[in-house]
């Protein structure tokens, strides 16, 4: 299906959120939408989905001009759409989620399962996508459940499908799968238009790339012509360091020392599993590994979240291994949670009370159990301006803010304490490029001023720019501690949990299996 | 909360004294502010659709009024008047009996003859307000911090109980005895707010469940109590305590002959402690921020089980409070099912106030105006008091159904649109 918009005008009271926008989707093409949160994507996405009207602008479907009143006339048209949060029904099954909206029904009106069934398992041997139609959703991790997004939308008979940053919540491996399943609707003649704002994606499987700012598209280009930064320039409108500018680090004493630290979780599975490591004063030590392999374990250790079953803590030679959350907080330990949304903040709050989360009940932010709200407010507006978090006030809710000025309320926070040891976990996660360059500049300023610093991340690009040193765990131990120099196959295989013999050579597919561990 | 519009009539003065060039009052702002969805019009237009229901009820439950409209062809003049005068009727009755007769009033001021009567409804709504609104807080506290205490009823018990029992049994002067029962119903409260606090800081056990549990074991603490020594009353077969003594009464603030007493100013106390907490206190920013996000709290260091435990001590403890101002200050002895409803109508006026401390002492009193109303209503009129209940419930239905309010009056709602903007924000 070719689908072409022109001047798509969508504006929010005085925010013009999409302004005259034109893009053209060849059929079988894979077109990738770039741009950065609040450059209009998800806005036009909407409109072209029917969930919102547009000001002004056309939509043409195979050269003839449609107006969507709801989602349901944009599925009619063969437009199936891929939330970026799921829109499925976690206690049904597969077939069941399908199903719904369209159920094929028997004499009676009873659901004909069968046919559901069937029509599942037809789709998904035509492109691939594995899924197995009576599981239930919520049994399933997140990469099969976007199978099933994608699943539904086909069963509709989708020709254009529209994918919301489907990578974000995907391993690399998962992502992987996913660009297989996109080249196979491709290869059938069906559209995709892919909105992102990660480069590397975007190169390794778009056919053409637009990228938009500030609601305007800035150009169209190919993979073949364009480079990762230069699509960076586009995105942000000015040039952007894609790799952190940093010194070689001068490490000091032993910070952070753990000794054979264990955790079991809740059903008596050990996921970390007798680790051992030193974090000296000036260095960055990454945690690479591919999620779920106990690196959330060892933040919570580490912040004291959960409890060790074995081992030891030491933060600057005292025993914190019992410590509570509280009391290493108070000797310096600086913490970006995983989740922020979830761990790091109060979205319901504001931008001032949650700059002071951790230390609200201590002068200068109280006294005598008395908050100095003026206090609080004059500290937040210092730290708006010092961190470069774009909003209005510090007034504003947190809810209100982009997921880039909500990681940098986070880090604004952690890094005003004085910190001897920062743990940060996938701290860019979600985040788009001009964020990422932030949050990873500040990181390495922290770094030099002689904070011992642990980040813990699945993204081996980051990885690799922070780390001075980088461990790469698997199954809750650490398989090796390796320079950054070493390379990507390497630290690559490490977190498949292969010790290759040669550094950097990758041996043949058939002879890994026999050196696995 | 939106306060910013109110600020448009009165001049707070602080905002005054800092930029002296206000924007000059605009109709069309007014009006604006008017037709936009906000919480003050919300209420005020719930009150307005309570009254309105009633008035329909009074006609078609009143035989007179239904007598009248059969006759609404031949003599429609008489329907209307009729259905007129007893719906002006019995809302005049209602407003009189709560907040006195402007004539009577006004006849007390010339001639400084009939204080007592003038104030007398005033006086009886205060009267009624009082342990309602600190209940209300107690309800409010929790829920503003993510604990639904249920157990109002309960803990308000407890705090009689406590309250009564050093009442009665010791008898020094005034002065010492009337603390000493407020720190007892306090006391009292907060120990029955501790148990489902504990347990929930150590079990995980809901508190719902355990305070809703807890409310039928203290009325049969209570009953059981009211029956054996030392709380029965002396040759009594009946379950009826000991009155206190008179120096543990709460003294009365405008002579003996107005039953209002220093539990408004209990109350008021509560309401400006409970707001202070809220907006100033460290141990209440923890308790919120406990209540929003518990997962962010334990990161930041917040001592979860302490603040679930402290959140039901206060709230327990206030409830107690409200038990001791009814006791110590109208009924001066406990009886089976003491406190009545009022341990659930304060979680309607927490609701009515949503959660503010400002809201909840408004809630009580509108509470408390339309139940004493009510009965006064109900003895001039012949209009059952459940009417007052009726308006009573619809109003606080349309205050907790905010968008029925804004479908129905067609209130321009901002929230619709911010929601999808914002959504397309979180990309």
């Amino acid at each position: 299906m070719k689908l072409e918009l022109s001047g798509i005008t969508k504006t929010f009271g005085s925010l013009v959120a999409d302004d005259h926008v034109d893009l053209t989707v060849e059929p079988g093409e894979i077109h990738a939408l770039l741009g950065e949160n609040g450059a209009g994507k998800t806005t036009l996405m909407n409109v072209l989905f029917g969930l919102m009207h547009p000001d002004s602008g056309e939509i043409m479907l195979d050269g003839e001009a449609v107006r969507f009143a709801d989602p349901g006339a944009a599925v009619r048209h063969g437009i199936g759409m891929v939330h970026q949060h799921f829109m499925l029904v976690p206690v049904f099954s597969v077939a069941e989620n399908v199903a719904l909206g369209f159920e094929p029904t028997r004499r009676f009106g009873l659901l004909d399962r069968r046919k559901a069934r069937d029509e599942i398992l037809r789709i998904s041997h035509e492109f691939g996508l594995e899924v197995e139609p009576e599981a239930i959703v919520e049994e399933l991790p997140v990469g099969v459940q976007q199978r099933v997004e994608i699943l539904k939308a086909l069963s509709r008979d989708a020709h254009l499908l529209i994918l919301d940053e489907p990578t974000s919540v995907l391993t690399p491996q998962e992502t992987e799968g996913l660009f297989e399943i996109m080249r196979s609707l491709a290869a059938s003649g069906r559209s995709i238009l892919f909105i992102t704002h990660k480069l590397k994606e975007v190169l390794a499987i778009a056919d053409r790339i637009t990228v938009m700012r500030l609601g305007a598209v800035i150009g169209t280009t190919t993979p073949q012509t364009t480079t990762e930064s230069e699509l960076a320039s586009m995105m942000v409108g000015r040039t952007v360091e894609l790799v952190v500018q940093k010194e070689p680090a001068r490490p000091g004493d032993v910070v952070l020392a753990v000794e054979d630290l264990t955790v079991v979780d809740p059903r008596g599975l050990t996921v970390v599993d007798h680790i051992s490591f030193d974090v000296h004063a000036g260095e960055i030590l990454a945690i690479a590994g591919v999620q779920g392999n106990g690196q959330t374990e060892i933040e919570e250790a580490l912040c004291g979240l959960i409890e060790a079953a074995e081992g030891r803590v030491t933060l600057l030679g005292r025993d914190i291994t019992r410590a509570t959350p509280k009391a290493r907080l108070r000797a310096g330990i600086a913490h970006v949670p995983e989740d922020r949304v979830r761990d790091g903040l109060v979205v319901s709050m504001t931008i001032a009370d949650n700059l002071i989360l951790d230390v609200f009940d201590v002068a200068p932010h109280a006294r005598f159990g008395a908050r100095n709200l003026g206090e609080v407010k004059r500290s937040g507006e210092e730290k708006l301006a010092d961190f470069d978090i774009r909003a209005s006030s510090t007034d504003m809710l947190v809810s209100t803010l982009s997921g880039g000025n909500q990681q940098k309320v986070i880090v604004a926070r952690e890094l005003s304490r004085s910190t001897t040891l920062l743990v940060a976990a996938q701290p860019t996660r979600g985040l788009d490029v001009g964020s990422i360059e932030y949050v990873h500049k500040r990181i390495v300023e922290e770094r030099d001023r002689g904070t011992a610093v642990v980040i813990i991340s699945s993204e081996l690009d980051e990885v690799l720019a922070l780390g001075d040193r980088i461990a790469v765990v698997y199954r809750g131990r650490i398989m090796e501690t390796v320079d950054p120099t070493v390379g990507r196959e390497k630290i690559g295989l490490l977190m498949a949990g292969i010790t290759g013999d040669g550094a950097g050579s990758v041996p043949p597919a058939g002879t890994t299996s026999g050196t696995d561990r | 909360m939106s306060d910013a519009p109110i600020a448009l009539g009165g001049v707070a003065g602080p905002t005054a004294a800092t930029t002296p060039a206000r924007a000059p009052f605009r109709w069309s702002r007014f009006f604006h502010w008017m037709v936009e969805a906000n919480v003050v019009m919300v209420t005020a237009l719930a009150i307005f659709s309570g009254l309105f229901v009633g008035a329909i009820l009074i006609i078609v439950t009143q035989a007179n009024v239904l007598h009248a409209w059969a006759g609404l062809f031949s003599h429609p003049g008489t329907t209307v008047s009729v259905t007129f005068f007893t719906v002006g009727d019995a809302y005049r009755d209602l407003f009189t009996g709560s907040l006195g007769d402007p004539f009577v009033i006004g006849h007390a001021i010339h001639t400084g003859q009939g204080w007592t009567q003038a104030l007398t409804p005033i006086s009886e709504t205060l009267l009624y307000a009082s342990p309602l609104c600190i209940a209300g807080l107690a309800v409010g506290l929790g829920f503003r911090t993510g604990m639904f205490n249920i157990g109002g009823q309960g803990q308000l018990i407890a705090g009689a109980m406590a309250a009564s029992y050093v009442g009665f049994e010791i008898n020094p002067p005034a002065i010492i005895h009337v603390p000493l029962c407020i720190l007892a119903g306090f006391a009292g409260g907060a120990v029955a707010g501790f148990v489902p606090g504990f347990l929930k800081a150590r079990t995980g056990a809901h508190e719902v469940i355990v305070t809703i549990m807890l409310n039928y074991v203290f009325l049969d603490l209570l009953v059981l109590a009211l029956t054996t020594q030392p709380f029965q009353q002396p040759h009594q077969q009946n379950a009826i305590g000991r009155m206190i003594f008179q120096s543990a009464e709460l003294p009365r603030i405008f002579g003996h002959n107005l039953r209002v007493n220093v539990g408004v100013l209990v109350a008021i106390a509560c309401a400006l402690g409970v707001s202070w907490l809220l907006r100033r206190g460290t141990l209440g920013f923890g308790f919120r921020v406990v209540g929003a996000n518990q997962d962010a709290a334990r990161v930041a260091g917040i001592n979860i089980r302490r603040s679930t435990i402290l959140v039901l001590v206060i709230s327990g403890g206030l409830a107690g409070l409200a038990g001791m101002v009814s006791l110590c200050g109208s009924d001066y002895f406990l009886s089976s099912g003491y406190g009545g409803t009022v341990g659930f109508d304060c979680i309607t006026v927490a609701l009515l106030g949503r959660n503010r401390p400002i809201g909840i002492v408004l809630g009580s009193l509108l509470f408390a105006a339309l139940n004493v109303g009510g009965r006064y209503m109900q003895a001039s009129t012949g209009i059952p008091l459940d009417l007052a209940s009726v308006i009573q419930a619809i109003i606080v239905f349309f205050v907790a159904t905010p968008g029925l309010v804004n479908e129905v009056y067609r209130l321009r709602g901002m929230n619709v649109g911010q929601g999808l903007l914002t959504r397309g924000w979180a990309a």
